[in-house]
């Protein structure tokens, strides 16, 4: 729960800095993020050549944005277990050699596998990328310019505003707990209603107290953020650019010739 | 459960995207209509709840081990289907994005996969009829184990079958299957009776938070007929949408093919195929993309892999060059 707080203020705090990056459109950003995910879990199961080279959309964004790879790769510990457990057995059922590194023949089923962690890896240092660089509330602007309606965007940004004060509130009361049940791993079952309850019936009063504020600040259900948000010269550019160098490491045999004449 | 980008092909990715969006755009419709200001920070304040409750570890007797909870089918017997189904979208996307748990290409999909079944299933199709003249403890007890117990099968289904039809896995799809759902029935039960725990506890404090447990609740009711329509437009999309899509990377599906009738495609004729084979082709991410002046059909050659760590070597000395530089412009 600690990390979880942790993570939350880290990457809030990334977001609002001043930096060229996180000052960018957020549609921009989220249009060139799903370019990316879209185009990296589309290739081809033995494809590793194109999704190596496809690492040069991170490798750019996070010198320019000066964001540390580390923080990123930490986020895998959700993602690369199961992808592991679904990879891991590609090696045992596919046994085809499908390449030759000098002696060393390589079968589908490892290529695929590595692969598999490569769009893995990719992928999650592209959402890392994405909510680093632009806040929630930016983001939410971001849906509610597609449209998505305000009902869902509003109850998004009171999820998030509210997530850091009820994790802090649960790690008081499980302290609290702990700290009268030393030893004990977890909460004990004759406590589980009452423990969950009471925390949740506290939140629905919260939620009460929450719904009169903010009817007498005048809330009608829109969501207003009081910035202008409008496309600039910038923006295109970073658009224009990264849309083609995506495009181009996609569909383009740009390694395969580059490799040729190295080799 | 959550499913993370690399386990989806992009066909499947839309498909269930444009699923999940039908679900989404249904439940504000519908929450819009009960015209109920106060509902969206209750939604947003339960959708915190959840996702701080899912933190706390419930020690489970005689394991060793502990569960956690995971909200589907608590929200929609608090908030009712639809504002629970919306609600649980906010989770995780916040999720995916501030945690990686679940990818954000697959977010159509982990939707489906547990805020679908847990609130539309688990709300329409076991709590209210279970609850249907008022709510006890035992009511209250058997509609969450069925409730988590039956979502988290159907949801655990889902990923198998969305993982074979991205064609990511070598793994038989009843080897995937038989290693998720038991899984799963283990996790359900756990996460059932912590549900029914927390629920009976509202009860007893606070009956009137319940949703769908007062016989005059006629509000937004689904027939008997309605509710099998949604689930047999569910069954009919799963089916039939997404393997229709998903059929131009059928790797999982040939490699049962070959083991059952021996050959990995079937002979077919008529109109019927012709125009699914349009459909097909028309729909299909790059097809038979492979690279050129290369022999073999998998598009994986050792210059290609040559070429692309030469890329991303320039690309990092250019990144350190820029880092380098930076700081000594900062320096100065």
């Amino acid at each position: 729960m600690n990390q979880a707080i942790r993570e939350l203020q880290s990457l809030e705090s990334l977001s609002k800095e001043d930096r060229w990056v996180n000052n960018l459109h957020p549609l921009v950003k989220l249009f060139v993020t799903a370019l990316f995910l879209v185009l990296t879990v589309s290739f081809d199961k033995y494809n590793l050549a194109g999704l190596l080279s496809m690492a040069v959309y991170p490798l750019v964004t996070f010198t320019i944005a000066d964001l540390s790879f580390a923080d990123a790769l930490k986020r895998l510990r959700y993602v690369l277990p199961i992808v592991c457990v679904v990879g891991i057995f590609n090696p045992f059922f596919d046994r085809d050699i499908v390449m030759q590194v000098g002696s060393l023949a390589v079968s589908g089923g490892v290529l695929s596998m590595l692969t598999l962690m490569g769009k893995a890896i990719l992928t999650v240092l592209a959402g890392y990328l994405l909510i680093a660089t632009t806040s929630m509330e930016r983001i939410c602007l971001g849906l509610r310019m597609l449209h998505v309606p305000s009902l869902l965007v509003t109850e998004i940004l009171l999820i998030y505003r509210y997530l850091t004060v009820l994790l802090k509130e649960t790690r008081r009361v499980t302290n609290s707990y702990a700290l009268r049940a030393p030893g004990q791993k977890g909460i004990h079952i004759s406590a589980w209603g009452s423990l969950a309850g009471l925390l949740l019936l506290r939140s629905m009063d919260r939620a009460e107290r929450l719904y009169e504020s903010m009817q007498i600040r005048g809330f009608h259900g829109e969501f207003y953020t009081g910035r202008q948000e409008s496309m600039k010269k910038a923006d295109w550019i970073y658009l224009a650019v990264w849309t083609a160098v995506l495009c181009a490491l996609r569909f383009l045999p740009l390694t395969a010739v580059l490799g040729g004449w190295i080799a | 459960m959550h499913m993370a980008d690399a386990l989806v092909a992009p066909a499947v990715a839309g498909c269930m995207y444009a699923c999940s969006t039908a679900a989404a755009a249904y439940s504000v419709h519908k929450v819009r209509l009960e015209d109920d200001a106060k509902k969206i920070p209750v939604m947003g304040v339960m959708g915190a709840f959840v996702f701080s409750a899912q933190m706390i570890n419930f020690a489970i007797p005689g394991t060793g081990s502990s569960g956690h909870l995971c909200g589907g089918m608590m929200l929609s017997a608090l908030l009712g289907p639809y504002a629970g189904f919306l609600t649980m979208i906010g989770v995780l996307l916040i999720q995916c994005l501030f945690f990686a748990d679940g990818g954000l290409l697959a977010l159509g999909c982990n939707i489906w996969n547990m805020a679908f079944y847990g609130c539309f299933i688990g709300a329409l199709c076991i709590w209210r009829p279970i609850m249907k003249g008022g709510a006890t403890k035992k009511k209250i007890t058997i509609a969450s184990i069925l409730g988590c117990v039956l979502t988290l099968q159907l949801g655990a289904l889902s990923v198998a079958i969305e993982t074979l039809l991205s064609g990511i896995t070598e793994l038989p799809f009843a080897g995937f299957v038989g290693t998720m759902q038991p899984i799963h029935l283990a996790i359900g039960l756990v996460e059932g009776l912590i549900t029914a725990a927390v629920l009976c506890f509202v009860h007893e404090a606070r009956p009137e938070l319940l949703w769908g447990t007062e016989e005059s609740d006629e509000k937004g009711r689904f027939s008997f007929g309605a509710t099998v329509g949604i689930l047999a437009a569910a069954a009919l999309v799963i089916g039939g949408g997404v393997s229709l899509l998903a059929s131009s990377d059928p790797d999982g599906l040939e490699w049962s093919m070959e083991k059952v009738p021996g050959t990995a495609e079937l002979e077919a004729e008529g109109a019927v195929y012709s125009a699914a084979s349009g459909i097909q082709e028309a729909t299909a991410f790059l097809p038979d993309y492979a690279f050129q002046n290369s022999e073999s059909a998998l598009g994986t050659t050792v210059s290609g892999i040559v070429g692309a760590l030469m890329v991303l070597v320039v690309c990092v000395a250019a990144c350190l060059l820029f880092r380098f530089f930076k700081r000594k412009k900062a320096e100065a």
